[in-house]
């Protein structure tokens, strides 16, 4: 594939809201991760929750829009420069030529949660106010963002479960490949909601503490919420060579179970193999994966097997879930983000609350930060119906 | 913009009255009434005891025309990469979901928590048919069709493959159904494959515009196609069962279409 430009991104989770806040918590470990007081769930777990969502007004006009996870995504467009850069973008190929391709997995079904709570004692009828196109449909991040960016372009929501934010990379550049596009959008939003807590929950997949990826006594996810965009260009000739590019995609499907990998994680080795493939890159040019890493014994297990088997035990990796949570049809997009974070600041992200890596997966998992130059990084996510994407990305210099 | 060209190979549907692709052709080439009545979703035999009783009715409607069109052409399922594209998932087990939330216990089926990813039916078409390549799963709302062709037209194109397109949709019960009326089931499963001389039901060629979508002469066919997302794909079905040649446009986002000039033969 021709590599493709991020010419701006952002990122808003329980970690930071923007690019700097987000750095700054990595550098120093810090994990958002804390109780769960959210709404009216009674689940002895922690959440990744954002800070201040509730408290996000849309402007009017995007009024028909409003729910937690439109809010959310509002949060974070308004950091970074984003929508400025995409202004820009507007003004040089024209709204009709740029793509939204956006992953949720539960968009906003949190006020449909709520609206069912308040249904018509006599008819059962949702409450009047009750909004299905703008709040509850899937479509609606999608259709939010490109009106709140004043786009024309294609647009989508792709609906993965937790790969959902990074096959969006795989379908928006296929586009632009096509010709049907000069540039897109691209990101996840996922935000807290009783449908996950209480679902996962129910699949006995949450731990009680803060979640330990690749921890020897790993119990589970913890979940999380997060917003993260980026604009997908082809690159400019005269490229920044601190710029990050999008080298690789890789997609496959496990064809095995709803919830669980099959433990060989044929599937996850499959979308890495594709990802080197259409990068035309070697196993040995890779410096650091970020991996899908949930916290989940079966998970964990099936990703260090997949991964050893592809780019060998010796590559350094972790999981940032620990620091933002499980974030769902948004961890695609944010851990790209969080992965050209890595390249630009030189730094290998250490994973934290995980305290004694389970020595029976054949991984290199970072516990500390290690800063040392990185040229080319993947991120791995994967999701329940053995939805696999793997991403490469690196520093165009 | 460059030009998307693609071969239809062959064709699955399921709606009301609407059990098949031979009879959906016959009843849009005219030649046939429209005998409507409620869509009848098959046992989906495809899928092994354990998992078959888990699966609802997205499952069942995707699996019997995806295995429809696949059963109408020499292509084995196991190799293809797939495009489902709905405008919503299962919204019966939504429903339920959302009702079990606001009671007072509120346990939630481990089953019904993993069937409700939009996926779902990607994933059990993965286990049912051993598909290991990429399976994406989209939705546009009202332009979920559209979204779902543009989707697969470019894998075609980029990555010269075969691809499946399953566009379907599902009504929910009440209290849902008031504030999103979808009458009845209805799926199209396209087997789309990179343009060339080989034998295909017909041949498309795809561009972004803004002329108003065509509607169906009859007024009943007319109805399902604007109630339901997946339906909007019969203006082109029409042409693909009539085998004839044309401009067709189907409804895409705000305003916007999608025109396909439809052939029998490449490019002509």
């Amino acid at each position: 594939m021709s590599a493709l430009a991020l010419t701006s991104f952002t990122a808003t989770s329980a970690i930071g809201r923007g690019l700097d806040a987000t750095l700054a918590s990595l550098r120093a470990q810090r994990s958002g991760l804390a109780p769960c007081r959210f709404e009216s769930a009674a689940i002895e777990t922690c959440v990744g929750e954002v800070a201040g969502v509730d408290e996000v007004t849309l402007p009017r006009e995007l009024r028909e829009f409003d729910c937690r996870n439109n809010r959310l995504a509002w949060l974070a467009l308004a950091q970074d420069g984003f929508t400025a850069a995409v202004a820009q973008c507007v003004a040089q190929h024209g709204a009709r030529r740029i793509g939204v391709f956006l992953g949720t997995s539960t968009s906003g079904i949190l006020e449909t949660e709520i609206a069912y709570r308040h249904r018509d004692s006599a008819s059962g009828a949702l409450p009047r106010e009750f909004r299905y196109r703008g709040a509850h449909s899937t479509f609606s991040l999608a259709a939010f963002t490109k009106r709140a960016l004043e786009l024309a372009g294609p647009a989508a929501v792709i609906s993965c479960a937790c790969s959902s934010s990074a096959k969006v990379f795989a379908s928006a550049r296929r586009a632009i490949e096509a010709g049907l596009i000069d540039a897109a959008v691209v990101g996840g939003v996922d935000s807290l909601c009783l449908t996950t807590l209480y679902g996962f929950h129910a699949l006995q997949l949450v731990a009680r503490t803060p979640c330990r990826p690749f921890d020897a006594a790993r119990d589970g996810i913890s979940i999380g919420e997060a917003a993260a965009f980026a604009l997908l260009e082809r690159p400019a000739e005269d490229l920044d060579s601190a710029g990050v590019l999008l080298l690789g995609t890789g997609e496959s499907s496990d064809a095995y179970h709803m919830s669980t990998p099959p433990p060989d994680g044929r599937g996850a080795r499959a979308a890495m193999l594709q990802a080197l493939d259409a990068a035309g890159l070697e196993p040995g040019d890779i410096g650091y994966i970020n991996f899908h890493g949930t916290g989940t014994p079966s998970n964990d297990a099936a990703e260090g097997s997949a991964v050893a088997s592809v780019l060998g035990k010796e590559i350094p990796g972790s999981s940032t879930k620990g620091a933002t949570g499980h974030t769902l049809g948004a961890a695609g997009a944010l851990e790209a983000v969080i992965c050209a974070l890595a390249l630009k600041a030189s730094l290998m992200p250490g994973g934290v609350n995980t305290t004694q890596v389970d020595p029976t997966v054949p991984v290199s998992y970072l516990r500390e930060n290690r800063c040392v130059p990185l040229a080319r990084v993947m991120s791995n996510s994967f999701g329940f119906g053995g939805s696999n994407c793997s991403l490469i990305l690196a520093l165009a210099g | 913009m460059d030009t998307l060209r693609a071969a239809i190979e062959s064709v699955g549907v399921l709606g009301p009255g609407l059990p098949d692709w031979p009879t959906t052709a016959c009843v849009l080439r005219d030649s046939s009434p429209w005998a409507r009545s409620a869509t009848v979703l098959p046992q989906p035999i495809a899928l092994a005891g354990a998992e078959r009783r888990r699966t609802g009715a997205v499952v069942r409607l995707t699996l019997a025309v995806g295995l429809e069109a696949t059963g109408r052409s020499e292509i084995d399922p196991a190799k293809l990469p797939t495009v489902f594209s709905s405008s919503s998932g299962d919204g019966q087990n939504c429903h339920e979901i959302c009702a079990t939330l606001a009671s007072a216990d509120r346990q939630l089926s481990p089953t019904r928590f993993h069937n409700s990813v939009h996926n779902a039916p990607a994933g059990y078409w993965g286990i049912a048919t051993g598909a290991t390549a990429a399976a994406n799963s989209l939705c546009a709302h009202d332009a979920s069709f559209g979204a779902g062709l543009l989707e697969a037209i470019c894998q075609v194109n980029v990555e010269r493959t075969h691809v499946l397109l399953i566009a379907y949709d599902t009504s929910y019960p009440e209290p849902m159904h008031s504030v999103r009326a979808i009458p009845d089931a209805f799926a199209v499963a396209l087997l789309l494959a990179p343009a060339r001389a080989a034998a295909a039901l017909a041949h498309i060629e795809l561009s972004l515009g803004d002329e108003p979508a065509d509607h169906l002469q009859d007024a009943a066919l007319e109805q399902l196609r604007a109630a339901v997302p997946a339906a909007r794909s019969l203006p082109l079905l029409a042409h693909v069962a009539r085998g004839t040649s044309g401009r067709v446009c189907i409804d895409y986002l705000d305003g916007a279409s999608i025109a396909l000039e439809v052939s029998r033969a490449p490019g002509s």
